[in-house]
Formats: C-alpha cells, sequence, structure tokens
C-alpha cells in the first residue's frame, strides 16, 4: 500500500493511501496531493541512501511521498 | 508524473550562483584570506609593542586577545547552524523521529538518535544536517562549511526540521548548498569546540567519512 503522507505539527499526517491497481484511491490520492500543493507543500519521492526526486504530480507507483514545506536561507 | 532533479527553491534565489565544489573552494580560500586578514595585524601590532616599550605588554595581550576573539567569534556563528533553534515541537517528536528514522540508515540513525544530527554523505562532501542548518565536511576531513537553512513551517518538531534538510538535500545537493546561507569556513576543530558535547561525535564521524575514498565523486 502506497502512502501520501504530510510532514506537519504531528509529527506526519496521513493524507491518502493507494494500490497502483486502485484507480478510485489513486485518484483521491491525487486530488489530494494537488490540494497540498497549492498551500504551499512541496512533493517528494525518497529513492533510497542518499536520494530523493522532487515531483509535480503523484507517481503511481511510488512507495511513499512525502509532502514538505519549502526550505530557506535562515 | 513531472519529476525534477532540481531544487524548487531556487526560484527564491534566482540571483545566486549555483554552489558546487569550485564555489566552496574559492569561498574556503576567501575566508582564510579574511581571517589572516583580521588576526595578523593585532599580532603584529601587539609584538612592536613589546618590542618598542615593555611596558605596552597588558595592551600588547589586549591586541593579541583580539586576534583570538574575533575568529572564536566567525567559528561560533559557524557551529551556531547546528544546534537547536526556536520553538521546539517535542511533543510530536516520536513521531518525527520515526520517520526521519526511517529515511536513514541503521548506523546514522544511531547517531542522529544520540547527537540530534543526521550524518549524510554527498558528492560535495559529508554533510552534518541539524534542525537550522548543516555542516559541510570538505578536502578530506580539513575544513568545514557551516549553511544556516531552515524548513519554513514553524511548528514542526524536531526531526521533521531534520527530515526536511535532508530531503531537500538528497533531491539536489548543489541547489540545497545555494538555497542556504553560508556562514562560515575553517578548520573543523574551530566549529566543534563551540558545538555541544552531545553533537560533536556527529562531526567527527563526518571526518572520518570525508577521508574515505566514496563512491559519489568529491
Amino acid at each position: 500500500m502506497a502512502r501520501l503522507i504530510r510532514m506537519d505539527g504531528t509529527g506526519h499526517t496521513t493524507l491518502a493511501e493507494w494500490t497502483a491497481a486502485d484507480d478510485l484511491a489513486f485518484a483521491a490520492a491525487a486530488d489530494e496531493f494537488r490540494a497540498q500543493q497549492e498551500l504551499g507543500y512541496i512533493g517528494t519521492v525518497p529513492d533510497g541512501p542518499g536520494k530523493a526526486t522532487h515531483v509535480r504530480g503523484l507517481p503511481r507507483e511510488a512507495g511513499l511521498v512525502i509532502m514538505r514545506r519549502p526550505i530557506a536561507g535562515g | 508524473m513531472a519529476a525534477g532533479h532540481a531544487l524548487p527553491e531556487l526560484a527564491s534565489v534566482p540571483w545566486r550562483a549555483r554552489t558546487d565544489a569550485r564555489w566552496l573552494e574559492r569561498r574556503a580560500r576567501l575566508w582564510h584570506a579574511w581571517t589572516l586578514l583580521y588576526t595578523v595585524p593585532f599580532l603584529a601590532a601587539g609584538a612592536a609593542m613589546v618590542w618598542l616599550e615593555p611596558l605596552l605588554a597588558p595592551v600588547a595581550l589586549a591586541a593579541a586577545a583580539h586576534a583570538w576573539i574575533i575568529p572564536e567569534l566567525y567559528a561560533h556563528r559557524g557551529a551556531r547552524v547546528a544546534r537547536a533553534q526556536g520553538r521546539r515541537n517535542e511533543r510530536a517528536e516520536p513521531v518525527a523521529q520515526g520517520l526521519l528514522g526511517d529515511l536513514l540508515g541503521a548506523d546514522e540513525r544511531e547517531l542522529q538518535r544520540r547527537t540530534g544530527l543526521a550524518l549524510e554523505p554527498g558528492g560535495l562532501g559529508v554533510w552534518v544536517v541539524g534542525e537550522a542548518g548543516a555542516l559541510l565536511v570538505v578536502g578530506g576531513g580539513r575544513r568545514v562549511h557551516c549553511f544556516c537553512v531552515r524548513a519554513t513551517e514553524p511548528d514542526l518538531p524536531p526531526s521533521d526540521r531534520v527530515a526536511h534538510l535532508l530531503l531537500a538535500l538528497r533531491v539536489d545537493e548543489q541547489g540545497f548548498a545555494t538555497v542556504a546561507n553560508h556562514a562560515f569556513a575553517g578548520a573543523p576543530w574551530r566549529v566543534r569546540r563551540r558545538l555541544p558535547a552531545r553533537m560533536r561525535p556527529a562531526l567527527d564521524d563526518a571526518r572520518r567519512a570525508a577521508r574515505l575514498p566514496s563512491p559519489r565523486s568529491r
């Protein structure tokens, strides 16, 4: 089961779950992904040790997609 | 699905040159020259005073103190990027720590739990990622660059702050260094002595890792 989670004040919140074969669940997750983008969150897929990818849409095959806030120089 | 290897936050700093190995080397030389520029004159003036008039030794000591204090202040500014700063949402920390632990290998996870800092080998060097910034150890462990950078959400628990920076770093290492504000470059021992004792093992491990040949070119 793939998960869309958001890092927030609770640690993290699971926003949606889907499987590649479940179109309805994936469509709902994709809607949630877009809604989070509109709130300013950035989608990132951890690709294993030392690697991650910025995604602009929800990848159906990903196991975990993390929504994060932008970073800025302090 | 569109995916990108460039950090989206780069759009907020379009005027900055991309931070690569040459940029870091240039910046390190500037810091070295700058350090000499504000220490040597104080030391020279102190020595000259004692040579001309030994009774001026107390003034010469004050000049030497300036030569010592000013670099210490800069190193303090560098070490500060690794320290916890601002409001901390400790209540949600166990949940956040679980997620961050999933992003780290076993050794790095254990180190992060002990020190609060995440070790991340990269192409530019070995990173030590904290809540509000990151240290980059380069040159076989002989030099450290300090970057001030943080997540823009103020209510995040500490481990989520680290995870934000770690994910951004993994997406685009040079972009991450470009978005961050460069705070200091110099010898690691100058930063280490200014770090809280519990954080020092992370910098020590980064120095050791920086001395090893890496699969990602440094």
